[in-house]
């Protein structure tokens, strides 16, 4: 049984359904994003844990207790907004206070948390300042100080990054899943922001039209996506659409030329269409070894990205990316060189659905 | 641009002339009770007249219970509208715009026949009840500008993520209210608290109709039989509501300094 146990969630708003047969165990402890583009409904879903919308249908339980028609204030589920949500009239140490003092706790224990919650989050001395003298990033961390006050039973953030600039991101992601850890405390975070989701969560939630798409560990949901549009919308990714040769053999032929996929394939007929991806990473430019796949193509586009080179090659209605290091020593491929690429049986990731789903 | 400038000088100049050389003749009149010499005697008679001190106290319990109340009323109403319903935003502005296209006149004479001595709810009974009726229809009078200043405050905070912010942190709607809300839109409340003050104070049609002992009608009577003493009044209560419209402008300097000292 985990923490917070959600079961057949449902949102309809008057003319549309945001969420439908949301299903979700989170383990005590568990970092879990909810990953998808705008209108997925992963912030309905977010919204509805925190209270403050009311689902259709379904039922929402922390620690078995089922909360699904608890007000908000009575949830014990601490909540970081995107746009900080600081109360302007108070001070960082009243705000931080601010949830202590509703729950009537005593003054003595107050001064010390708010103290505490401070340090925690870097920010020691800044306790009489007002919200309009930080910055950004330091009014984001109060805000987590804020919510993280009273210790509630679920942490949630919904896109609390969003409004900062890319350095500062980048560092309080890494603060954020410290503290997580340190404090060992159940966390649903909202992002639209795949490397966010990669980089801070035990598992993602891919959302997409109301729906979840998968469910995984980073590593799964990166190397093995189940659908066309965890394959796209996490990482670059190259689809290739072809039909099944052989099932048994795993054999797709794509453009005329026939591939090999380890696993994904054995439910699959003969002449049915797929769709394949390929990460860029996997795929190289072939150096007549190994035994892999072998695919010939016409360069269509280089990008040179820095550290790395990103080539395009095109093998007619279908065509792959992939990276290779930038080399001082090597010049990369012109467009319109007919170049053979190589990528390992085991990489290709067959995309359930059709070809065209 | 030179001629643009100077012209914009020029109907400045002619605005401020317009505005004060009637308000320079009624103070250099008031100033004229002794003959042959300037002297403040309109004025000390009028501050001395326990009629200025009564119907002046009178109307400023009024005009603060009109404050109280209309703050009351309005600011969870407008919060309310801006949370939950704010489809409903358009309708609530047209009701408390009523009272600047309905005269003052028809208003109190509704009252007076809804709740005369003879009906279900006998306000104007007693001389208590009628002060209650008076600043019901002080807090309608106000109505259009408390109603604007708040809604204007309440726009300019994010009050929905406020809320949900006060509420995940165990907060219920009245600590949402008094301890999140209000305190942010403290200086749009106080500029429609001095506009009601401001209001209230001379207000004349509405005392005099239902009989109250207040400011209003006692400028009237003064200045139907006395000569100095009217102009004396006339400039101390313009004083009074510039000395409101200057506070209004010294808090919202200050809230627009801190707003931009956020950004």
């Amino acid at each position: 049984m985990g923490l917070l146990e959600i079961h057949g969630l449902q949102k309809k708003f008057a003319l549309s359904t945001a969420v439908e047969h949301f299903e979700l165990d989170v383990a005590r402890g568990e970092f879990v994003s909810f990953l998808g583009p705008s209108g997925c409904g992963k912030t309905t879903t977010l919204r509805m844990i925190a209270g403050f919308e009311q689902p259709s249908a379904g039922t929402i339980r922390i620690e078995g207790t089922d909360i699904t028609r608890r007000p908000p204030n009575r949830r014990n589920v601490g909540m970081v907004f995107q746009s900080y949500a600081l109360f302007p009239n108070m001070t960082v140490a009243d705000n931080v206070g601010f949830g202590l003092k509703v729950a009537k706790r005593p003054a003595s224990e107050i001064a010390p948390r708010v103290q505490e919650m401070l340090d925690l989050i870097k920010l020691p001395a800044l306790g009489s300042r007002y919200p309009y003298q930080l910055s950004g990033g330091q009014q984001q961390r109060v805000a987590l100080a804020r919510a993280l006050a009273i210790q509630p039973k679920v942490l949630l953030l919904d896109e609390p990054l969003s409004a900062l600039d890319a350095k500062i991101r980048v560092s309080l992601r890494n603060e954020i899943r410290a503290i997580q850890r340190k404090l060992g405390i159940t966390t649903i975070y909202v992002t639209h922001d795949q490397e966010e989701a990669l980089s801070l969560s035990d598992r993602i939630v891919v959302m997409r039209d109301g729906r979840v798409e998968q469910i995984g560990t980073p590593f799964e949901i990166y190397n093995f996506p189940r659908t066309t549009f965890v394959a796209s919308f996490v990482g670059t990714l190259s689809i290739l659409r072809g039909q099944v040769a052989d099932p048994r053999r795993g054999a797709i032929v794509v453009d005329g030329q026939e591939i090999v996929a380890t696993r994904g394939l054995e439910e699959a007929r003969a002449g049915e269409s797929r769709a394949v991806a390929l990460r860029p990473e996997i795929v190289a430019l072939h150096d007549g070894s190994g035994n892999g796949n072998r695919m010939r193509g016409t360069v269509e586009d280089v990008n040179f990205l820095g550290s790395i080179v990103r080539i395009r090659v095109r093998f007619g209605e279908n065509a792959v990316s992939l990276d290779t290091f930038n080399n001082p020593a090597s010049v990369p491929p012109q467009p319109g060189q007919a170049v053979t690429v190589s990528f390992p049986q085991d990489a290709v990731l067959v995309l359930e659905g059709s070809a065209t789903a | 641009m030179t001629r643009r400038v100077i012209g914009s000088w020029l109907i400045m100049l002619f605005g401020a002339l317009y505005f004060f050389v009637p308000l320079l003749g009624t103070f250099e009149f008031s100033l004229r009770y002794r003959r042959g010499v300037y002297s403040f005697e309109a004025y000390r008679i009028v501050l001395t007249d326990p009629r200025f001190h009564a119907t002046f106290l009178y109307s400023t319990v009024l005009a603060l219970s009109t404050i109280v109340f209309g703050i009351l009323l309005v600011v969870p109403t407008a919060y309310w509208i801006q949370l939950r319903l704010p489809r409903l935003r358009p309708l609530v502005e047209f009701i408390t715009l009523l009272p600047l296209v309905i005269p003052a006149i028809v208003l109190v004479f509704g009252y007076l026949r809804i709740y005369n001595s003879s009906s279900i709810l006998p306000m104007t009974r007693s001389a208590r009840s009628t002060d209650l009726l008076l600043m019901f229809s002080y807090v309608t009078l106000a109505l259009p500008y408390m109603y604007r200043a708040v809604d204007a405050g309440l726009r300019a905070i994010d009050v929905r993520t406020l809320t949900e912010a006060a509420q995940s942190l165990g907060a219920g709607w009245g600590t949402i209210l008094v301890k999140v809300i209000l305190p942010n839109v403290r200086v749009a409340v106080l500029s429609g608290a001095f506009l009601t003050f401001a209001i209230v104070i001379g207000e004349f049609t509405m005392a005099s109709l239902l009989d109250r002992p207040a400011f209003g009608p006692y400028l009237q009577l003064i200045g139907a039989n006395r000569a100095y003493e009217p102009s004396a009044l006339a400039i101390m209560t313009f004083a009074i509501t510039w000395g409101c419209m200057a506070l209004i402008q010294m808090l919202g300097r200050r809230s627009h300094t801190q707003a931009a000292g956020a950004h």
